[in-house]
């Protein structure tokens, strides 16, 4: 019996698995998956921290003014300077982290599964639904996503939870697109059909046939995705219909320092590095992730 | 009646059409047969011609335009979702590409035992009693127990066939449609499907109805024999009559293009010449006319009827309406 399970695990290596192999592969890839990594790890402490000292240090350190030694540069106290108002730019940074992940995932994940619902219906059941679904995501494509999330922010005032519904509403389509094309290369399988032969019905094809095998495209996309949503929470920030002050959101933090640049160089470029850092790490493992579960680039 | 018992299907007038640009693709045209339990049909005929699309027509995977399909005394047609579902157990499908016809991420456990969840054969938590007889299937199909956690794509067409027939046969069906199974594979694994299948119907008694455009494959499996041209049925006859003495044109034109592997033997190709008639709204008439070295006005002037020629020999042609031949 012993023998019998080591032979199993012996054999049994999924197609993920398989992925995950090819990923690792890639250097930049993994460069990119273990500065999100960090990221994450950064915002969780930082939550821990709030919560265990109940926002002290937050409310000591991150917000608190210090107006003697405004735009100081980088000293071994604050390694990366202080900021306009006399702020720790590496506690601001650190406390930053997680509204830019956490906004953007949260955004992301709702526009995932709105967007990959209307998809799936569209894309499996075609005909009318499919073509009253896509033209609507057409007008909503027709519209530039960053001007629409600034319409809907307008719209709704500005607040944390407005940002973020109002990029999930603008990267709806995306998803729903990708989902869609997904669903169709999928549906018209043998495979699909022997589900059918056996009995499944829709729901059951639907998850259990359709979605796990169009799945790679929809985790590249939303990899891709959550780098432009980032930037557009930092965008929308920057523009001052994000996040208020004295939050310190990297945008926002950006933004209000831009006036100084003259006089501080590093202000505006630290926060303006994280961004950039972020994008460039979700983009890297966006294309790492494609090269491998792309099937055609398997060797 | 003695006749009624042994029949197991029964097709009557089933047609199904696919709308195109331009028209209603006549993809089958009111085919009518039966086939007795135990017995295999052969349907045969050119790529097109509807053989595919008539099986899943059978099994409602294409909803039929019209006809009547009669399975064990119920009138498959009729049957609403929850009876369908049940009716599925008995009555099952083979795929051409076994490449294609296997869900890539699932094991091949898991693609045997999907038919046994899919009908509650088995509960879920079951582990034990499902594992047990998914090995009891692969052993019946000749795979070999070390697979179970192996995922299609590691595996050959020969063994991915296997698992396409361990799944058809894990409901225990009466009734398997094999829609080209061994058209997919070479040669040396075609002869080992085939003799796996043939001992499958012996061992558990199944119907087969066997769809190829292999003449070799289909006179070594079936009892009967049934040619297809463009969405209709030209000639149907037990297998041995239909190659001794063919009567439609077109199937002594299909069996004179079978290979002979003797190098000294000279070939007596009848080739045909002319158009195809498109199936997209086709006249009345014959549809193999504009083909046939024998047509005449009257074949594209009046329906085709199908006409008992002998005992258990059906042809559809004028020529034999007529009493010519």
């Amino acid at each position: 019996m012993k023998e019998h399970k080591a032979m199993q695990e012996n054999t049994q290596r999924s197609l993920w698995q398989e992925a995950w192999r090819r990923f690792r592969q890639n250097k930049m890839a993994m460069v990119g998956l273990a500065f999100i990594s960090f990221l994450v790890l950064v915002s969780i402490t930082t939550l821990l921290i709030d919560f265990f000292t109940d926002s002290s240090i937050y409310n000591e350190y991150v917000v608190k003014q210090d107006l003697f030694s405004r735009l100081k540069g980088p000293s071994p106290e604050h390694i990366f300077g202080q900021d306009e108002f006399g702020r720790d730019i590496l506690l601001r940074m650190l406390w930053g982290a997680r509204y830019s992940l956490f906004t953007g995932g949260l955004a992301i994940i709702c526009a995932l599964i709105t967007g990959g619902i209307l998809g799936a219906l569209s894309g499996f059941y075609g005909g009318k639904t499919d073509t009253i679904i896509m033209r609507c995501m057409d007008v909503l494509l027709a519209i530039p996503s960053m001007l629409l999330a600034t319409a809907i922010v307008a719209a709704l005032g500005t607040s944390l939870w407005n940002v973020m519904i109002a990029i999930a509403i603008a990267y709806i389509p995306t998803f729903a697109r990708t989902v869609r094309a997904a669903v169709l290369t999928v549906k018209d399988q043998d495979f699909i059909e022997a589900a059918r032969a056996i009995g499944c019905g829709d729901s059951a094809i639907i998850f259990k046939y359709i979605i796990p095998n169009s799945l790679a495209p929809i985790i590249v996309q939303a990899t891709l995705g959550l780098a432009g949503a980032i930037l557009s929470i930092a965008g929308l920030s920057f523009l001052g219909l994000g996040i208020k002050p004295p939050t310190p959101e990297w945008g926002a933090m950006l933004s209000n320092a831009r006036v100084y640049i003259r006089d501080a160089w590093h202000v505006t470029v630290i926060p303006g590095m994280g961004i950039m850092l972020t994008i460039l790490s979700l983009n890297l493992m966006g294309d790492g992730l494609r090269d491998a579960m792309d099937p055609k680039l398997k060797k | 009646m003695t006749d009624l018992d042994k029949e197991i299907l029964k097709v009557d007038h089933l047609k199904k059409y696919f709308s195109v640009p331009g028209g209603s693709l006549h993809a089958v045209d009111d085919i009518s047969f039966t086939i007795n339990k135990g017995e295999t049909l052969g349907v045969v005929g050119e790529s097109g011609c509807g053989k595919s699309t008539m099986g899943r027509a059978i099994l409602r995977l294409h909803e039929p335009t019209s006809g009547c399909v009669i399975f064990d005394g119920k009138d498959v047609l009729a049957l609403g979702k929850q009876d369908m579902k049940a009716i599925r157990r008995d009555m099952q499908i083979i795929f051409q590409d076994p490449f294609a016809s296997l869900n890539p991420r699932m094991t091949v456990s898991e693609a045997i035992a999907a038919p046994l969840l899919v009908q509650k054969l088995y509960v879920k938590n079951d582990k034990e009693g499902i594992r047990k007889r998914v090995k009891e299937i692969m052993e019946m199909v000749g795979l070999a127990n070390r697979l179970v956690n192996a995922y299609p794509h590691e595996l050959d067409g020969g063994r991915r066939q296997r698992i396409g027939i361990a799944r058809a046969l894990a409901l225990e069906p009466k009734f398997i449609v094999c829609d080209e199974p061994v058209s997919a594979l070479d040669v040396s694994i075609q002869a080992q499907i085939l003799n796996l299948m043939l001992d499958l119907q012996d061992q558990l008694g199944l119907t087969y109805m066997f769809i190829t455009h292999d003449l070799s494959v289909v006179k070594y499996i079936s009892n009967d024999i049934l040619v297809m041209y463009l969405g209709q049925m030209v000639e149907k006859a037990p297998a041995d009559k239909l190659f001794t003495k063919p009567l439609h044109p077109y199937t002594q034109a299909l069996l004179s293009a079978i290979p002979v592997p003797d190098p000294d033997q000279a070939m007596n190709r009848i080739s045909m010449k002319g158009e195809l008639t498109s199936p997209v709204n086709p006249g009345i008439g014959c549809r193999f006319a504009k083909r046939c070295p024998y047509a005449c006005p009257d074949c594209t002037a009046q329906d085709m009827v199908i006409k008992e020629a002998e005992e258990e020999h059906f042809v559809t042609c004028l020529r034999v309406q007529r009493g010519e031949i």
